[in-house]
């Protein structure tokens, strides 16, 4: 026992060395997109509260193109509000509980609100981005971010009280399902860590006719993005010989280099659709387990 | 100013440094991310004990990770700057001087060649380890040697400009003081 002691006494720094690299290298390898750290949520909040600090005087300097930014998108707003509304057929289900747009039945599907970055990065690979408006805001995991000339740029991963952590497109694990505005063709956005005005476009088959310059948009099959906004525009067209499928390089649509305003989306059905598919996969797959 | 209120102050300045300067940087290259926070573990006085100075390594970086979402990767590398240091201090200075005449190391303190082979050393050792945690999630073999140097190359010269900027003026500590 003494012996032991002595040991520890002696090797007591090498021992505290290895004990916290132990508790880091934890930290970093339990953590990914899908799991919530709890003390994230702590120390966002207080990061949040300098992050405002400094936001203050950043957004003074770039006040002015952001109104006009926003102002724009405000006029375009107003003309395509009904985009956020979606019709339920109704000669198949008459019940939902929440009150109608209009007497055609049209119904509150997404729902955005409007939010400040307060700290962002894009020299990484992965990148994210904090936002002034948290769970007492109604901001929930998953949720959809545009920026403010209505263009994808992320999804919530992560929230505290008064401020979320948002996943940027630029995040090398980031994938969002879009389409090409032409043909409709599906494909998933994602990042290769490489330069942040470019993202890659993938599973695009080669019979859809893809140009540069052929714009980009989120897909209707997203549960979290609604569909129709802007992603970017085909930049570089290359064919992967090997899968038969494009490779499209994409200039995205928002500059995340100066991202200030943005609009957080709530898909109100996503419970809805989420359990759905959960469901689903439950249904398919546990039987196959259990019959053999 | 006491040790402990420099370091505190140089602590809130480097992370601040960090956070809103260096990491706002807009981007060079895929290659190039400067750092710089780890300079304020390498400052840290001479006499400070080992166990100390672990902690306090530990926690400048996961302080910096809280702001950049990457629990315990700068953590991990700060830690291990913090652990190496000691004995690099004690290869580099010359045994016979009657411990320290400074308070902290610097090119006044150590000389320029020893000061800068210290920086050098322990750079490479925050870079490389950094890099490699990076890698294992993501990343080619090729692509992590390259940015070890580079991003090496890129914190020294960080450090000889805020050696250049700020030059220290440490009194020299005699017996009879």
């Amino acid at each position: 026992m003494r012996n032991v002691l002595l040991f520890l006494r002696r090797y007591r720094t090498f021992i505290s060395f290895i004990l916290l690299q132990v508790i880091s290298l934890w930290f970093l390898f339990s953590y990914n997109r899908f799991h919530r750290v709890k003390f994230l949520g702590v120390a966002s909040e207080m990061t949040g509260r300098i992050n405002i600090q400094y936001n203050k005087v950043e957004d003074f300097f770039a006040m002015k193109e952001e109104n006009r930014r926003l102002h724009r998108l405000n006029d375009s707003l107003m003309n395509l509000s009904s985009r956020n509304f979606y019709r339920h057929d109704t000669s198949v289900s008459v019940f939902r509980d929440s009150l109608p747009f209009d007497t055609l039945g049209h119904y509150r599907r997404y729902y955005l609100r409007s939010a400040t970055v307060v700290y962002n990065t894009v020299n990484f690979q992965k990148n994210y981005f904090q936002i002034d408006r948290g769970a007492n805001q109604g901001i929930k995991d998953n949720m959809a971010v545009l920026s403010s000339d209505g263009a994808a740029v992320g999804v919530v991963v992560s929230v505290s009280p008064n401020f979320s952590e948002v996943m940027s497109l630029l995040h090398i694990q980031s994938t969002v399902s879009v389409a090409l505005k032409k043909t409709g063709e599906l494909g998933t956005a994602e990042w290769d860590g490489n330069d942040p005005r470019y993202l890659l476009l993938k599973r695009i088959p080669k019979t859809a006719e893809a140009k540069p310059g052929d714009t980009v948009l989120t897909s209707s099959v997203s549960f979290n993005f609604p569909p129709g906004y802007m992603v970017g525009t085909v930049a570089e067209v290359k064919l992967d010989n090997a899968t038969g499928m494009y490779l499209l390089r994409l200039k995205t649509a928002a500059n995340f280099y100066n991202l200030q305003q943005v609009h957080v989306v709530e898909n109100l059905d996503f419970q809805e659709q989420t359990l759905l598919s959960q469901d689903t996969k439950k249904k398919i797959e546990e039987p196959k387990k259990t019959g053999r | 100013m006491s040790d402990l209120l420099r370091n505190i102050v140089r602590f809130v300045f480097f992370i601040l440094l960090q956070v809103y300067v260096l990491n706002k940087v807009p981007h060079l290259h895929k290659y190039i991310t400067p750092y710089i926070y780890y300079l304020f573990i390498l400052w840290l006085p001479f006499g400070i004990s080992r166990q100390w100075l672990l902690l306090i390594g530990f926690l400048t970086g996961l302080t910096l990770d809280y702001f950049m979402m990457t629990p315990g990767l700068h953590a991990a590398a700060s830690l291990l700057v913090a652990y190496v240091r000691p004995f690099l201090i004690q290869i580099l200075t010359p045994r016979d001087s009657s411990d320290f005449n400074y308070r902290e190391p610097s090119p006044q303190a150590m000389q320029w060649t020893p000061y800068a082979i210290y920086v050098l050393i322990l750079t490479l050792l925050h870079h490389g380890y950094m890099v490699f945690l990076e890698w294992l999630s993501f990343g080619s073999f090729l692509d992590f040697l390259i940015k070890i140097v580079s991003t090496t190359g890129i914190s020294l010269l960080l450090v000889v400009t805020m050696e250049l900027l700020f030059p220290r003026k440490l009194k020299f500590r005699t017996n009879t003081a």
